[in-house]
């Protein structure tokens, strides 16, 4: 059987070989239109390539990890990464590739082309993929054909199609893929037409920007947007974009461009051209016999249709699926940018001058009731910056993803993790923190007298030196032992610092891993060479904005807990002042809006009890290999140390295993004192995982109900190769 | 009457069409069986699978090398009873490290290339089984023993 097909050899009865787009395509040829050289990669080679090299079955082991349902969009996230790179290092058996090599070259030869996605699910009126694969522009010579066949086939995994393809229920497992390998046609203008408009039956709309299509498709470029009446085919109206960019293809790929200065005045269609279009759009609808999505560009005055699919009658509101949000979680470089520039001179600056701000305020001064509305205020500060977190913060992180994925496409590396070695050792502000308390627990192993006085509580023994700088630390990291969130939990002295001082000083200083800095830099080199020209520029600045986008994910909390520290201080201040009161026989009586103040902030989260193991019918059910996913490699042992509540942190002990539902960057630092780490959270990216990365422990994510199955002193083996827990003796 | 051959290319047969062994170990007299994707040698003098480090069956067999593995061709149907073949092995199990050990874990990798991650990872062994006997069941109670010599 053929697995490679011109659209002249495509019959009604390929429809789901070749996939909607390929489909699509085959018929729009026969039917006149002008469309480009195209040939059709049929699912069957995809079958015969997964089944060769065993990718069907790794696939499915990767994502049978654990439910579907459980997974966190960051595990989802990792999950695609592991797939994708499973994809990028498996070549196309040579026997596959002999049966697409002849045509490809044949067609092809010498011409770039563009190798697109057309999954057999994919553009029906029920579903739409659009923009959920990937399509690769101006690729050239059949090698490198072939290798983005595997990437397109790869995005079949993607995160953002997995979670959708489990929104509207399709099953994974039947999930296959065909390619079209189209000429790329260099347009001068491009876009999209919707021969009926989804909000209104009677008119169409088009929207247009200069250059490739890809601008506007993946939004990195503001279309100008034509609505026009159906049945007079005239313009009703016409909403000029703020133009600034353009798409352009380079040797290989493509670049987003500023628009030189006289085309940002001029709408990229004159009126007669957007009329031209619209009939086109009607023609395919015409043709199709349903109301079409068409995606053309202008090649001087050619017209030509680069694709066609249907547009569903309903309303936007009534199919929206999500598909927006899925797509949404993929951010563009520019994008990111722009968001760099805020967080890094508006909004970072801002939230430690207000940290700074409440820091100058001298608490004590202050009568019950401005205390009272102080603690007010406070709270609404941090509930301000904690909503920015969530708002800008976060979605930052997906620099590091980003970069993660060019940095994959382009070195194809054995651990598909092995990019973030690329961002660590940046000044983060939580190491900075972990050197002062290593620093600290140095001077108590060098000061026995100290240590004693540590040890037996007599805080009036304690150097006065020490005090000052454990002051100075609480001072500018807040107590440790305060959570970042829903926090009024923190102790009233910093007795519990004193323990984990006490503990390193114990025991050797962990070694961070130190990567040999030539290391890295050979690293960054082989990551670099990988590009030409202007190619290796946007690595350079991709490089730079994943560092930055890397740290702001650990400082970012450092920060907001400064300033949440500030709302603490002052619950602290009114807790001695009702203290005073209740216990020490004070005769000054409380403000009732001090207390009310007080109260209203008392929200702990609920302690959830361990997993009950007897289920009173005989059976007693014990947890002996849980699966997460890996997060950090290495096999370490050790006692369990489950984090039930803050508080907790302060009982760490050398060489135990921390078991948390979430580490929060304030709560790193006992992880020095770790021998491995496990957290119910998933992910890669999460703060435990990077932190664990930093100092070379084994690490397990993504270990659902971690804190109930496994109980304080269990013996736990961490492996984070494979990203399994092992509760009970082992032989490691 | 069979030859030495025939037979040896039965159990060539059925070891190439199973993908999946039932590996039994002891620990201080109590037996503990585990499935494991095994890959035996063409010679069948060795059979070979992977485990992690962590498991009981490691644990096990590092305690004591003496284990006994049941591949099988039975398909979950009464047929099952008349139909399928089923070999046991016994012999001893070891952990191959070295030089020697890429050369097997590519063939072990050539039957289950889904394994890659799990088979490479640092924290899984690769078990080497030296067969010394073969018990084969067929035709429900039919049982031949073959002997290798060591």
């Amino acid at each position: 059987m053929n697995w490679i097909l011109a659209p002249e050899h495509i019959r009604e009865q390929d429809g789901q070989r070749v996939g909607g787009k390929g489909y699509a395509l085959a018929l729009l040829a026969r039917g006149g239109f002008t469309v480009p050289k195209s040939l059709c990669v049929t699912c069957e080679a995809y079958q015969a390539y997964v089944s060769q090299t065993g990718l069907r079955e790794r696939i499915l082991l990767e994502l049978n990890r654990k439910a579907f349902k459980d997974m966190r969009w960051e595990e989802i996230w990792d999950c695609a990464t592991r797939i994708r790179n499973m994809f990028l290092r498996k070549p196309i058996p040579s026997d596959i590739a002999a049966l697409l090599k002849d045509a490809i070259d044949a067609t092809f030869k010498g011409k770039a082309v563009v190798v697109r996605s057309s999954a057999p699910e994919e553009d029906e009126a029920a579903s739409s993929f659009a923009g959920l694969h990937e399509s690769y522009l101006n690729v050239q010579g059949t090698d490198a054909i072939l290798k983005h066949i595997a990437k397109v086939w790869a995005s079949l995994w993607s995160d953002a199609a997995l979670l959708y393809r489990q929104e509207i229920g399709l099953d994974v497992q039947k999930s296959a893929m065909a390619v079209v390998i189209q000429e790329i046609i260099v347009g001068d203008k491009s876009g999209v037409a919707f021969s009926q408009s989804p909000n209104d039956t009677s008119q169409g709309v088009i929207e247009s920007v200069y250059g490739l299509n890809q601008g506007l498709v993946d939004g990195a470029v503001e279309p100008d947007r034509w609505i026009l009446d159906r049945r007079r085919k005239a313009i009703i109206s016409h909403m000029p974009a703020e133009r600034k960019h353009r798409v352009i293809a380079l040797e290989s790929g493509v670049r987003l461009d500023a628009l030189p200065q006289q085309l940002s005045k001029v709408p990229p269609l004159n009126t007669q051209e957007a009329r031209h279009v619209f009939e086109l759009a009607l023609k395919a609808e015409d043709y199709f016999k349903s109301p079409q999505d068409v995606e053309w560009t202008f090649r001087q005055k050619d017209l030509v249709v680069l694709q066609s699919r249907p547009i569903t009658t309903l309303s936007p509101q009534q199919v929206d699926d999500g598909r927006s949000w899925y797509l949404s979680l993929h951010r563009s470089f520019e994008n990111l940018k722009e968001m760099r520039h805020k967080i890094e001179n508006e909004l970072i600056p801002a939230m430690i001058a207000a940290g700074e701000k409440m820091a100058q305020k001298d608490l004590s001064e202050l009568s019950d009731r401005d205390l009272a509305s102080e603690i007010n205020h406070r709270w609404e500060i941090n509930q301000k910056w904690t909503n920015i977190y969530w708002e800008q913060f976060i979605p930052y992180a997906h620099g590091i993803r980003l970069f993660g994925q060019v940095y994959n496409d382009a070195i194809q590396p054995e651990d598909p993790y092995e990019f973030i070695d690329l961002l660590t050792r940046t000044e983060m502000a939580s190491l900075q923190r972990n050197q002062m308390l290593a620093d600290l627990a140095d001077r108590i192993r060098n000061m026995p007298s100290l240590e004693k006085a540590l040890r037996s509580g007599q805080t009036e023994d304690i150097d006065p030196q020490f005090s000052a700088s454990v002051d100075r630390f609480v001072e500018k990291f807040g107590d440790l032992t305060c959570a970042v969130t829903g926090g009024t939990q923190c102790q009233q002295d910093s007795q519990a610092l004193y323990q984990i001082l006490l503990e390193m000083a114990a025991h050797p200083s962990p070694e961070m891993i130190r990567r040999e800095s030539t290391d890295k830099a050979a690293l960054q080199e082989k990551f670099l060479s990988s590009f030409q020209g202007e190619q290796k520029k946007t690595a350079v600045e991709l490089l730079d904005l994943a560092r930055s986008s890397y740290q702001l994910r650990d400082d970012d909390n450092i920060y907001l807990g400064r300033i949440e520290a500030q709302l603490l201080a002052a619950v602290r201040e009114a807790s001695q002042r009702i203290d005073a009161y209740h216990h020490r026989g004070s005769n000054r009586k409380i403000d009732a809006e001090l207390i009310e103040a007080v109260k209203s902030l008392d929200h702990r989260p609920p302690f959830q009890p361990p997993y009950q193991q007897k289920s009173g019918d005989g059976f007693m059910i014990q947890a002996r290999q849980l699966i997460g996913q890996p997060a950090g490699p290495g096999l370490a042992k050790g006692p369990a140390r489950v984090i039930q509540r803050t508080a907790d942190l302060a009982e760490f002990k050398y060489g135990e295993i921390l078991i948390c539902d979430a580490v929060d960057p304030n709560m790193t630092f006992v992880v020095p004192l770790a021998a491995g780490v496990v957290e119910r959270r998933g992910g890669m990216l999460i703060h435990g995982a990077i932190i664990a990365r930093e100092y070379g422990l084994p690490c397990v994510t993504g270990i659902p109900d971690a804190t109930r199955l496994i109980q304080n002193g269990d013996e736990v083996t961490v492996d984070g190769y494979l990203g399994i827990v092992t509760i009970g003796s082992s032989e490691l | 009457m069979e030859t030495s051959a025939d037979i040896q290319n039965r159990l060539r047969n059925l070891f190439e069409s199973q993908k999946l062994a039932v590996v039994a170990t002891q620990t201080g007299g109590q037996p503990y069986t585990s499935l494991v994707a095994f890959v035996a040698a063409d010679d069948l003098r060795h059979i070979y699978f992977v485990t992690a480090r962590t498991t009981r069956k490691f644990s096990n067999l590092t305690s004591d090398s003496r284990v006994a593995v049941l591949v099988n061709s039975s398909i979950n149907q009464e047929s099952d009873f008349h139909d399928a073949i089923s070999i046991t092995v016994t012999g001893n199990a070891e952990e191959i490290k070295g030089s020697e050990r890429q050369p097997i874990l590519e063939l072990y990798l050539a039957k289950h290339p889904y394994l890659e991650d799990f088979a490479r990872s640092p924290s899984c062994a690769l078990i080497r089984v030296a067969a010394r006997s073969y018990y084969m069941v067929r035709n429900f109670q039919n049982v031949m023993e073959f002997h290798i010599d060591r």
